[in-house]
């Protein structure tokens, strides 16, 4: 075209030139928007540290905060897909409680022989979970029932097929030990333990120098890997820009930022391994976590999600079989809230009719405040974890207090309302 | 003559780092149709929104004069007060109301909140009778078309005592018949003493009804010119600052054998089921060859478009398509897709954008794996792909990672050309690819659509413009209610040939 020597003339120089600086600017803000979150993350989390006399740093804390809450990141995955394709799922807290019923009843109560097994039993929880998810979003991709309604039907279903399998009000337990390992477990030393500073005990069996502090090296060896492994792919994808002749961000800000994360996350593995080291159901979102990043940034499927929620019409057109996606969509969501349902049946070591009764709203809530769209189209799995985490650290902090359960809920309420506020000024103002 | 209603002086409005307007003047005499053109982006609906109140008096430098007053409205309310009405082009009904509720909507005849429903009926029969529409009151506005819709908003407009109506492009997704009717309505309101300002892009229109025109470019004001001395190539030459030769590219066509063959292709209507839209349809396109579909609004020319790209629209849909000879399915878009078939819609903002993403997405889309490999994109390559069709179309932004919402018409319409030429078809529909777009990007579509054709690919364009056609087709197919009624080289067709035709179609329809 630039060498076309015809009349080409110009056109929409005023509006185009206009948008220079504005995207500049919405640049900006998007960044300061994602840091923002993990600066507000970072506040809380001091705060609460604050507030509550140091406990929330304390390792047997840490473990504790990520075990009471993974369950609601693992479900957040699954409902930024949902909401990212312009969808709402409102029955994750009711398939959750189903799913925890439904592995008591296999271990516990129903003769199964083999078929109880633990690690027989979750898998067999997985796929009745995207079972569910594939039976509701059957209903929503291909006969266009609107998903608030197709899953607020699911969320009675189940929490009632949920009690029912229970037999009314009571709860089935305890389940068995390899099973509980899922929320409540560690991974095992396989290294070896290494202690610091010896202890010293005296003839009567008391400490009297040293503090006996032991370090989890399989922890610590695995925290070393991730963060090394985070600075060469980081590097790795610079030196593919550059080589590409596309300017990268400045080397001092990408030194700066790789730092300032591999120190926060061997300060976190380093608390872990003082304790009983890495919990296992950390380890498992931490898994899901990279997945979904990578599913959702670097996979045509993941593209397409977006572009379906951006706008579907648009997409189908574009040969995107809209239909297909959301049912996968859907699915996803079932079998992560099988996980969460399982995550949270092992933490208690028993199935209650109660069981991920609510959690929806959290998981929900979660998503928002990492940024998501409630239109579609818009929305960060990193958002969403960090969001999970500003609701996990907020339940924490606040229990450790002792605030009311009543006042959490506010607590909550308003965070949830100031940060989708908050965005959405933002949006307008860029 | 008649005073000076409207007397805007020097407006200069600014937004962050950029001019949108400087020192503009345009002055507006009492009862006249004052037309308004310029590029899309010149800034003409800038302007508009400076002396509706959209932007309030503080935000722009310059003054408003309106019937001797210095005005610093605060908002459309303060506007609205003083008789100035503002339509935009995208309408502002409410669909499931009906147009009595429509026409009062927040202006209600009502005493202490309740509403009087028989006055408010009354009176918008009145108003409906004024703008010439024959509709019960009661109507739904979804039940109606676009044409009436848009009557609806200007008798919206006379129940605010309108004094100074500002039309913002009427025009542009009216019908033929619908657009004449509505411009008589505008002559007709002349008469009565209403004062218009009429913003378009079709010269034709303003050669109708314009007694002046004020062409602005690039945020100032180039000329007013009066009856007398409004033409088309005088508008146009201001308007691009330059003089435009040729509306249309030259080009040495290059045909060659017949890549795609449609036979007898009937289809049904979605929800009417009795109802059959597209009628047997035969047509071909050759290779290197672009075909033009002309016809009317309602023709069914999108609606055989869409059934043909991957039964997108209708229901029980039959026929035969031919690629190179072989009988293909296009029973889904991605099927049509991989035969190397693409069909770029009419309508960009609604099925063809995602506009809450950036150009780069936007024109991979439909054709990721041409970027990935095992489902895994390369963000390089993508990034290479973009930014080489930004050059090739011409996009003018500042990247390819600019939202394309917030691209002007033009370069919306360039982004969905890149996908589909991304996905290099074989075959490319082209709906109204030139709808809504200025003069200027205009040329650079027909030259696009000029270099495809001499790469060898069969072109089919859907147009309502019957010049365009003329300009860029080799061959043209004329549809009417569903049925091809005309065939003809491009070389020996007319807009009377063509008209003919329909006509004559029309007849032989009932």
């Amino acid at each position: 075209m630039s060498t076309e020597s015809g009349p080409v003339p110009k056109s929409g120089v005023a509006e185009d030139v206009q948008q220079g600086p504005r995207v500049a600017v919405s640049a900006l803000v998007t960044n300061l928007r994602e840091y923002g979150l993990i600066l507000a993350l970072i506040a809380i989390m001091v705060f609460f540290q604050y507030t509550t006399s140091g406990t929330l740093f304390k390792p047997v804390n840490l473990s504790n905060l990520v075990q009471q809450n993974s369950f609601i990141i693992v479900m957040a995955l699954g409902m930024l897909l949902v909401i990212v394709s312009g969808h709402i799922d409102l029955s994750v807290g009711s398939v959750a409680g189903f799913i925890g019923a439904l592995a008591a009843m296999m271990m516990v109560i129903w003769p199964l022989g083999p078929f109880s097994n633990p690690l027989v039993v979750s898998i067999i929880c997985l796929i009745v979970g995207g079972a569910i998810g594939a039976a509701q979003g059957y209903w929503i991709a291909y006969h266009r029932i609107p998903s608030f309604i197709v899953t607020l039907a699911g969320m009675l279903i189940f929490r009632g097929i949920c009690q029912a399998l229970l037999g009314g009000g009571s709860s089935v337990g305890p389940l068995p030990v390899g099973f509980k390992a899922l929320s409540s477990g560690f991974i095992p030393d396989v290294i070896g333990s290494l202690t610091l500073i010896p202890p010293v005990v005296n003839a009567a069996g008391k400490t009297i120098v040293g503090s006996g502090l032991t370090l989890h090296m399989t922890t610590i060896m695995l925290g070393i890997v991730a963060v090394v492994a985070y600075a060469y792919f980081g590097l790795r994808a610079r030196r593919s820009r550059e080589r590409h002749g596309y300017e990268a961000e400045p080397f001092s800000l990408f030194v700066v930022k790789t730092l300032v994360t591999s120190a926060l996350a061997l300060f976190l593995v380093y608390q872990f391994a003082t304790y009983r080291g890495l919990p296992i159901v950390l380890v498992v979102m931490g898994v899901l976590i990279a997945l979904f990043v990578f599913v959702t940034k670097r996979m045509t499927v993941g593209r397409r999600i977006y572009a379906m929620g951006g706008n579907a019409k648009a997409a189908q057109l574009s040969g995107i079989k809209t239909e297909r996606l959301t049912l996968m969509v859907f699915i996803n969501m079932g079998v992560l809230s099988a996980l969460g349902g399982l995550i949270i049946a092992a933490r208690l070591g028993q199935a209650v009719p109660a069981a991920g009764l609510g959690s929806e709203l959290d998981v929900i809530a979660a998503v928002f405040i990492g940024g998501a769209s409630a239109m579609g189209g818009v929305g960060q799995v990193v958002g969403a974890v960090v969001g999970g985490f500003i609701m996990g650290v907020m339940n924490n902090g606040m229990s450790i207090m002792g605030v009311n359960v009543d006042w959490q809920q506010v607590v909550k309420g308003l965070v949830l309302l100031g940060a989708v506020v908050f965005d959405v000024y933002n949006k307008n103002k860029a | 003559m008649a005073s000076t209603i409207l007397e805007m002086r020097d407006i200069t409005k600014t937004f962050p780092g950029v001019k949108a307007l400087s020192n503009v003047n345009l002055s507006v005499e009492e009862g006249e149709i004052h037309a308004v053109v310029g590029e899309n982006g010149a800034g003409k609906s800038t302007l508009m929104k400076v002396l509706s109140g959209v932007y309030p008096a503080g935000t722009y430098d310059g003054e408003i004069v309106y019937r001797g007053d210095e005005c610093h409205f605060k908002g459309i309310h303060d506007s609205e007060r003083r008789g100035i009405v503002i339509i935009h082009q995208e309408l502002a009904l409410v669909p499931m109301l009906s147009i009595a509720e429509n026409i009062f909507l927040g202006n209600e005849h009502a005493s202490y909140g309740i509403i009087d429903w028989n006055a408010n009926e009354t009176r918008t029969s009145a108003l409906l009778k004024k703008v010439g529409l024959r509709e019960d009151p009661k109507t739904l506005i979804t039940n109606i078309g676009v044409g009436k819709q848009q009557l609806v908003e200007i008798a919206k407009a006379l129940s605010k005592e309108v004094q100074l109506l500002i039309l913002d492009e009427p025009t542009a997704s009216l019908s033929e018949k619908d657009s004449q009717a509505l411009l008589d309505l505008l002559l007709e309101f002349k008469r009565q003493g209403i004062t218009s300002i009429l913003i378009s892009h079709k010269l034709n229109e303003i050669n109708r009804v314009a007694d002046k025109v004020t062409i602005i470019r690039d945020g100032r004001t180039i000329e007013t010119l009066a009856k007398k001395d409004i033409s088309e190539d005088r508008i146009i030459t201001s308007m691009v600052g330059r003089s435009l030769d040729d509306r249309y590219p030259s080009r040495e066509p290059n045909i060659g054998e017949i890549v795609l063959q449609v036979k007898n292709w009937s289809v049904y209507h979605p929800i009417h089921a009795e109802r059959q839209v597209i009628k047997g349809i035969d047509i071909d396109v050759r290779k290197g060859e672009v075909v033009g579909i002309a016809g009317l609004m309602g023709a069914g020319r999108t609606e055989f478009a869409m059934s043909l790209f991957g039964r997108s629209y209708g229901r029980r849909i039959t026929g035969e398509v031919l690629l190179n000879g072989k009988p293909i399915d296009v029973s889904s878009v991605s099927k049509a897709v991989e035969h190397g078939i693409a069909y770029v819609t009419e309508d960009r903002k609604t099925y063809g954008l995602n506009l809450i993403d950036h150009i780069k997405h936007n024109i991979t889309l439909a054709n990721l794996p041409g970027v990935s490999r095992h489902s895994v994109i390369d963000d390089m390559r993508e990034l290479a792909v973009a930014n080489d069709y930004k050059a090739k179309t011409n996009i003018r932004s500042s990247s390819v990672y600019q939202m394309t919402g917030n691209l002007s018409g033009g370069n919306q319409q360039k982004v969905v050309l890149s996908k589909w030429l991304f996905a290099n078809p074989e075959v490319l529909i082209l709906d109204e690819p030139t709808r809504g777009i200025d003069v200027g990007a205009k040329y650079e579509i027909y030259t696009i659509i000029a270099r495809l054709a001499s790469e060898g690919k069969a072109i089919i364009v859907i147009s309502s413009e019957m010049p365009e056609l003329l300009g860029i087709t080799d061959r043209i197919y004329v549809m009417n209610e569903g049925r091809i009624v005309g065939e003809m080289a491009a070389s020996d067709a007319s807009q009377e040939k063509i008209m003919r035709a329909i006509v004559r179609g029309e007849g032989k329809a009932s």
